[in-house]
């Protein structure tokens, strides 16, 4: 957790030093507290996450696999799937940075809820718990999918309390969604128009939409599993006629949009990455609003694009094969429109910015491979290997880390009130990017060989890419630790950075770095587009020696 | 303040009260979205087996005691008028009939529990409940019993929300009796009607299926 910065150097009163007893923070109702309660929580998630995954690819430099017996290796990798997906990525850029934006953004002084956005961090805490005491007992050896009848009747180990974690987690997903979206309806300032919404806030509209249509699905999901494996009455069980398919048939309609909830907030993020170190309007501001609410919808049609070879009807799988195309589209329109929107912008390559090409580099790649999956064909021969894994993990690792790291350095100033050491921070984006391709781009080549995924022992053909995938994890590793050490020390020694040090438009510019406790002294009202950066002075030719670097 | 609407006092971040009112509303109609996708997952079970099973499943309906299906609805849907009357009483601010017409909500919950109580009772000594001990003479008894798992899921989940339902009047309800006759809390009643509107309804969809579902 970010502390208060020292009172001397900051004159102003801000949400950070006008309460500093411990219970002004565990019972705050502000949303910025409960947004950095949110950021502390996450970060030892991800550390969870990302120690069991080193462990599982020192593990993987060794065909024969030595190190670990194979059920360690099986609860390595579920661990290392629950946490970072329910534990740190959903929650990621929603519940940090957007709790922290969202009503800044709007002009708003905090949530429409407060008191239910504490409770959310709360029943996050709660379910963290449970998942934490799961692992700490034994661990769940059944994979993040929790796939029926493995899950339900064979598996030895603890999932049922590792479902309850996950069902607990789902609560807190409804409440932040649920907030969010009445938030966003009800709490706009005057002109504050829906098509003058930063297109973060957008973003995090369409994801809250997935939060409470999604993840009530999985809730009765897991419970049915639960209820399955406590007390023997077998819903999906086959002997008594019932359908295992039908479990992932409830199990994707909310994992599928899931993903969703991951990548959107990171396509919110880029947006407003792109429009400020570009100082260009973002291009086609409408085709992003629409192409944000299209992938929300089309996420709910194509779960079944998981089950091609899982005995599901042919006919169903070429349908759920097109609407997957389809998702290509709007993503695809965000892609073009962040790159026309750099297009003759007078750019700077701040760390912020280096994050955002990045993540367009590699969201391209993963989208595309994603394409490849999504034919019917190709998938018969990728399903389950090293390709899927590589894939996704270019969109959530790729995508949606690297957009959440890229808004935390670009409001970490708004945070803090404080700025991050540059050029350290851009050696940590590069030395990420490196260590990120190291790693997982040998893993679409094996998947292509043939090499399945959760398996620790491999045929020796295969070493050599492992090898370099392994060798990659350090640098990445490097490239995560950087930050959390750099971005601790400014948040307390940085130089000030005032108010708008990005010279960025948008509502939560407008206030004091850190803001004080209800965001606005006086609600703002709201005159032009979001992205007017031909309107600033600048554009002008007043302050363009400032921007030149 | 008999005929004049009460209004709650204000929290932060509203200023005003119809505001307040509304972002209230629509906060539970979201709520409740996320309870129709919540017992959706169920409501997809059941259709998927009663096709694969659809014989299984008529057997089953026709083991179940319509009476009492017939029964609990009546006793619900009653329920649901006194709340509704109840909700109105607490914009009008007027707090004995309030109070009286949440005692007989609240005592008519509790009623329902009661006698799905008695069914699931019955059940245990019929064999039933699903699992080791089940035991139903049919041309599919398999398929019977996802029946029943569907029907001791499906109800269970409902009489745990109607729990809820019942514990949330208890507690508005007390703690209005004790407070100032002058604080009136009509939003939260509001919100209070419409979650039992919607325990109601999931209700009108699981009486159907789980008692009508057969031909006579």
């Amino acid at each position: 957790m970010t502390l208060p910065p020292d009172p001397k150097s900051i004159s102003t009163v801000n949400y950070l030093n006008e309460e500093k007893t411990v219970a002004s923070w565990f019972f705050t109702h502000d949303h910025k507290r409960i947004a950095l309660l949110y950021l502390a929580s996450i970060t030892f998630f991800f550390l969870l996450g990302g120690v069991a995954a080193m462990l599982m690819r020192i593990e993987l430099i060794h065909p024969r696999g030595e190190l670990f017996t194979s059920t360690t290796y099986n609860k390595l990798f579920t661990l290392h799937g629950v946490i970072m997906v329910w534990f740190f990525l959903i929650p990621s850029i929603p519940n940090v940075l957007g709790n922290f934006l969202i009503p800044m953004m709007i002009g708003a002084r905090d949530m429409a809820f407060p008191r239910l956005n504490l409770i959310s961090w709360y029943v996050f805490m709660l379910g963290g718990l449970f998942a934490v005491f799961a692992i700490l007992v034994g661990g769940v050896d059944t994979g993040w999918t929790f796939y029926t009848p493995y899950s339900s009747t064979y598996s030895n180990s603890w999932v049922i309390a590792m479902a309850v974690g996950i069902f607990i987690n789902g609560f807190s997903s409804i409440f932040t969604g649920l907030n969010f979206i009445v938030t966003v309806h009800k709490l706009r300032a005057p002109g504050m128009t829906w098509f003058r919404l930063p297109l973060f806030v957008w973003t995090l509209y369409s994801t809250s939409l997935i939060f409470v249509l999604a993840t009530p699905v999985l809730a009765i999901t897991l419970t049915l599993v639960a209820l399955e494996r406590g007390f023997g009455i077998g819903i999906f069980d086959p002997r008594i006629g019932g359908d295992p398919l039908l479990f992932q048939h409830l199990f994707w309609f909310y994992s599928h949009p899931a993903v969703y909830i991951m990548v959107l907030p990171a396509m919110g993020v880029i947006s407003e990455l792109i429009a400020a170190f570009a100082r260009n309007r973002v291009f086609g501001y409408n085709f992003v609003v629409y192409a944000s609410l299209g992938i929300a919808f089309l996420g709910f049609l194509v779960w079944g694009h998981h089950m091609f070879v899982s005995g599901q009807s042919v006919y169903a799988g070429m349908i759920f094969s097109l609407l997957s195309f389809f998702v290509a589209i709007p993503s695809a329109i965000k892609v073009f429109n962040w790159t026309a929107t750099l297009y003759k912008g007078s750019i700077t390559f701040d760390t912020p910015l280096l994050y955002a090409l990045g993540f367009i580099a590699l969201f391209t790649i993963g989208g595309m491979t994603g394409l490849m999956l999504a034919s019917l064909a190709v998938d018969v021969h990728v399903t389950a290997t090293y390709f899927v894994v590589a894939h996704f993990h270019y969109i959530m690792v790729g995508g949606a880390v690297m957009a959440y790291l890229g808004g935390i350095h670009y409001w970490f100033p708004k945070i803090t009130g404080r700025m991050y050491p540059e050029t350290l921070a851009r050696w940590a984006a590069i030395i990420l990017f490196i260590g990120f391709n190291l790693t997982f781009f040998p893993m679409f080549i094996l998947g292509y060989m043939g090499m399945p995924r959760r398996y620790h022992v491999y045929p020796e053909e295969f070493q050599m890419l492992n090898f370099i995938s392994t060798i990659g994890t350090p640098v990445l590793g490097i490239g995560y630790l950087l930050p959390l050490i750099y971005l601790g020390w400014a948040s307390f020694f940085g130089r000030l950075a005032g108010p708008n040090p990005w010279n960025a438009t948008g509502l939560e510019w407008q206030t004091p770095s850190p803001p004080p406790k209800e965001n606005f002294a006086e609600i703002p009202v709201v005159t032009t587009e979001p992205y007017a950066y031909h309107l600033l002075p600048e554009a002008a030719g007043i302050h363009q020696e400032t921007h030149d670097r | 303040m008999t005929a004049e609407a009460a209004a709650e006092p204000l929290n932060f971040p509203f200023k005003e009260a119809a505001h307040q009112r509304e972002s209230a509303l629509f906060g539970m109609w979201i709520f409740l979205a996320t309870e129709v996708l919540f017992f959706g997952g169920m409501f997809t079970a059941y259709t998927v087996y009663r096709y694969s099973h659809w014989q299984a499943f008529q057997e089953a309906a026709r083991h179940q005691e319509w009476y009492l299906g017939c029964l609990n609805t009546l006793v619900l849907l009653t329920s649901g008028f006194t709340m509704a009357l109840a909700v109105e009483c607490a914009r009008r601010g007027n707090r004995g009939w309030l109070l009286g017409l949440l005692t007989i909500t609240w005592v008519l919950g509790a009623a329902f529990l009661g006698i799905e109580g008695y069914e699931y009772h019955s059940k245990f000594g019929e064999h039933l409940v699903p699992g080791s001990g089940f035991h139903f003479d049919g041309t599919d008894p398999g398929g019977s019993e996802l029946f029943f798992v569907l029907y001791f899921t499906m109800t269970g989940m409902h009489m745990f929300h109607m729990f809820v339902g019942l514990m949330l009047i208890l507690f508005f309800g007390v703690w209005t009796r004790f407070s100032p006759r002058e604080t009136a809390m009509p939003n939260r009643f509001e919100v209070l009607g419409l979650y039992w509107a919607f325990v109601d309804i999931v209700w009108l969809f699981l009486y159907p299926l789980f008692y009508l579902v057969h031909p006579r």
